[in-house]
């Protein structure tokens, strides 16, 4: 542990703790010994405001022992326990020491469950209802946060139940995206398009994906849609699963494929990201969310994942 | 009247109506983001108005406004009647009291607004950080100048902990704060990491030590036997806490960073000190308690006296349970759940609260030259409305802090967690619509309480007492 930077400043906090927890005892042990006047119902001599005054009642005695029980309490804590600079205490215990025995422990009940699955195929897996219900579970206290408990998602945060994928939705791909992440950027394009040009872009966007359009502005925005977003989305405004780019003759945008929402993706760009589960839930935990994620969309009748009484 | 022959009542005056006012707003503020937890909807999606901004306003308003202007009004008045000296530099107190209402009205201008320095009860920017400075510095100044021109040979328990709560505050405040501002109305800390968040706890947890306790335990030692009647309970056990509570505390914060990034030797401190304050933040509520020996009977009757030994009441409790909680395998449970907050304000309406409006009760008529209050069964009332009003709260919240505890660590046979984050926000519903209530009827007893204290003093004259003769020493 390198919390000191030298030898000075772990003796330095040993020798001010230990030296503080006596200072108490010791003021303790001065004021409930020696005689005072005043403890014999008589005041102190001293008033103050014409009558405010002091009595000096001895302290009480299971005060003076609470208070020794927790200076020794305390000692023999430090003694066990880290706390004097960079003694360790006699029992070696550590945060982190705790925490990966906990773990260890954990690993060693739950370990079998999860070697079971890991080595049975994605498709197959995900019609296991055993290993589907733990998919659940872990899917609850994972990834519900953005993708919401029935796995429907949010504005920004993709539907996983629409059969609908920005990188592809073969088993394989879903556990890719669980397991690095992904990270989908939209450049900004108001500064080059200027607001009229985004529009019109917007309206032939709209014109791919059956939305009511003004066929006037969608032929300006083909214009621009050819030199400027073609790169990505291709001449059909299918996308590329190879880059996450979207599917633009959809209305299953991730943002909304109304004129506004269109502006403003256009205009202003969008970043997404998916963050890595790999090195937070390990390879077992990643294979059975990526079967069960698979399986929203591909097993009917098992794409309801909401939990009873979970929203 | 000679202005050298009397005391200096109106800086008293002004914070003690301040205190009523800001405690209103403190607590509504509060009562609004009860209901935004049972209710989301309630922020009406405008930016000022959601959870984030006005929860610092919340804390800011309760504990610098609320409790600030108590604090104020109460040391002022002590400090004065038990110095038999008039206030020291007066137009510096003014200063405070304008300057202090300054900063307040600054920090329910900008939190809502989005500006913060993101630091828990610190959040205000750096502008107003150097106010709070200024203002801090005229308080010592004005405080310690009274002391050392007093007429008593002794100087009161209730100034030294008036004295240590100011001396300490205005450390706290200097180090916690220090940030590079980049803009007139953004900074950044001084601090990076895990030496910020030491540094913000050890501010945090000596917030409570010293704002919120020691200098409320001024209040307690004068407004306590002021009221009984009864002389202080022991003289040497004020000693012994005194310097016991305020040495320990600095080492307590610690305890706040259990399981973090905080090395381990570190949070172990945090903890053994958190467990030796238990006996010195006892010491105080004996000393209080003890006081009234030989006059229990006068609680039948006087609901001041009420308010005054029922906040020690939970002085005790709320500084038995820190302790507790501040043991690592009991704060692996407690921690991020309600069951902090509900410690937060058993301390906070149970201890602050209540003595704070006791010693206000006290203190209304007489500076304005009457004998008692408009109303007293509008005390008793307030104090029944307060009380249970902290009751349903503070159960509320433990019993919802200790669901949270046990649900999230739930873990079924093949590792998964049993309950999602978000069921246990269901379940804690009924009992933050509980805590809604309790905080409801705290509030209407702040009504209750500005009711009779305007029935107090509408049109009544402001008196300001002259300064008797020292009283001479039988011993």
């Amino acid at each position: 542990m390198s919390d000191f930077t030298g030898g000075f400043w772990s003796l330095y906090i040993s020798i001010i703790t230990i030296a503080s927890i006596i200072a108490c005892g010791v003021l303790l042990q001065a004021l409930s010994t020696r005689k005072v006047s005043g403890s014999d119902g008589e005041t102190t001599g001293h008033a103050w405001d014409e009558d405010l005054v002091e009595l000096n009642n001895p302290l009480p005695r299971w005060w003076i022992w609470l208070f020794y029980i927790t200076i020794v309490f305390s000692l023999v804590y430090l003694v066990l326990y880290p706390g004097l600079g960079t003694f360790g205490g006699t029992y070696q215990w550590t945060s982190k020491k705790q925490y990966e025995d906990e773990v260890a422990q954990a690993s060693k009940l739950t370990g079998p469950i999860f070697e079971k699955y890991a080595k049975t195929e994605l498709k197959q897996l995900a019609a296991d209802p055993a290993a589907m219900a733990l998919g659940q579970k872990l899917f609850l206290n994972n990834c519900a946060q953005c993708h919401s408990s029935d796995a429907r998602g949010g504005k920004g945060y993709p539907n996983l139940t629409d059969a609908e994928w920005l990188y592809g939705g073969d088993p394989e791909t879903i556990k890719t995206t669980i397991a690095k992440g992904r990270n989908g950027v939209m450049p900004p394009w108001g500064a080059v398009l200027g607001d009229d040009g985004v529009k019109d872009v917007a309206h032939y966007v709209m014109s791919l994906n059956g939305n009511t359009f003004d066929s006037l502005r969608a032929a300006r925005g083909k214009e621009k849609f050819m030199t400027t977003c073609v790169a990505c989305h291709g001449a059909d405004g299918k996308g590329n699963p190879a880059i996450g780019s979207a599917n633009l003759t959809k209305t299953t945008l991730l943002f909304g494929a109304d004129e506004p929402t269109l502006m403003e993706t256009i205009s202003k760009g969008r970043n997404v990201a998916m963050p890595a589960q790999l090195d937070l839930l390990g390879e077992a935990r990643v294979h059975i969310l990526a079967a069960y994620v698979w399986g929203l969309s591909n097993n009917p009748g098992a794409t309801a994942p909401a939990k009873n009484g979970a929203k | 009247m000679d202005n050298a022959k009397t005391y200096n009542y109106t800086v008293v005056r002004q914070f003690a109506l301040m205190t009523v006012v800001w405690g209103i707003v403190g607590m509504l503020v509060g009562v609004l983001i009860a209901a935004q937890l049972r209710w989301p909807e309630l922020n009406f999606d405008i930016p000022w108005l959601t959870y984030g901004r006005l929860r610092p306003l919340h804390t800011n308003a309760v504990i610098f406004a609320f409790g600030g202007s108590s604090l104020f009004a109460t040391s002022y008045y002590v400090v004065q009647r038990t110095c038999h000296a008039r206030l020291f530099a007066g137009g510096l107190a003014a200063f405070t009291f304008w300057g202090w209402q300054a900063i307040i009205v600054l920090a329910a201008v900008t939190l809502p607004l989005g500006i913060t320095s993101g630091k828990e009860y610190a959040e205000l920017e750096w502008p107003i950080d150097i106010l709070i400075t200024l203002v801090w510095v005229s308080y010592a100044i004005v405080f310690f100048g009274t002391i050392a021109k007093r007429k008593t040979p002794h100087i009161y328990v209730a100034n030294w902990f008036f004295g240590a709560f100011i001396l300490t505050v205005a450390i706290l405040h200097l180090v916690n704060s220090a940030a590079v501002p980049v803009s007139f109305w953004k900074s950044y800390s001084a601090y990076a990491g895990v030496q910020d968040a030491m540094v913000q706890w050890w501010y945090g947890h000596n917030a409570v030590g010293f704002f919120l306790t020691a200098g409320f335990l001024g209040m307690m030692y004068y407004f306590i036997p002021k009221q009984a009647g009864r002389p202080v309970y022991s003289y040497r056990l004020s000693v012994v806490h005194f310097w016991a509570l305020i040495f320990t505390y600095m080492w307590a914060g610690p305890h706040h960073l259990h399981y973090t990034a905080l090395p381990d030797w570190a949070q172990s401190l945090g903890m053994v000190f958190s467990l030796i304050l238990l006996a010195p933040s006892w010491g105080g509520m004996i000393n209080g308690m003890m006081t009234l020996s030989g006059a229990w009977h006068k609680l039948r009757s006087d609901p001041i006296l009420k308010f005054l030994i029922v906040s020690l009441s939970f002085y005790g409790m709320s500084t038995f349970e820190g302790p507790m909680m501040s043991i690592k395998t009991v704060n692996a449970l407690s921690h991020y759940t309600d069951w902090t907050i509900g410690h937060v304000h058993s301390g906070a309406l149970g201890w602050v609260g209540l003595v704070a409006m006791g010693s206000i009760y006290y203190l209304i008529p007489r500076l304005w030259g009457r004998a008692t209050m408009y109303s007293v069964p509008l005390i008793n009332m307030h104090f029944w409305m307060a009380t249970i009003g902290i009751v349903l709260y503070i159960a509320a919240m433990w019993i919802a802090g200790v669901m949270q505890g046990l649900l999230w660590r739930a873990v079924s046979d093949d590792g998964t967690l049993t309950y999602t984050f978000v069921e246990v926000v269901k379940y804690t519903y009924p009992f933050y619509t509980i805590r809604l209530l309790g905080g409801l009827l705290y509030l209407a007893g702040m009504f209750v309480m500005a009711y009779n204290v305007w029935k107090t003093v509408a049109g009544q004259q402001a008196v300001n007492a002259p300064i008797p003769a020292v009283a001479a020493a039988h011993a």
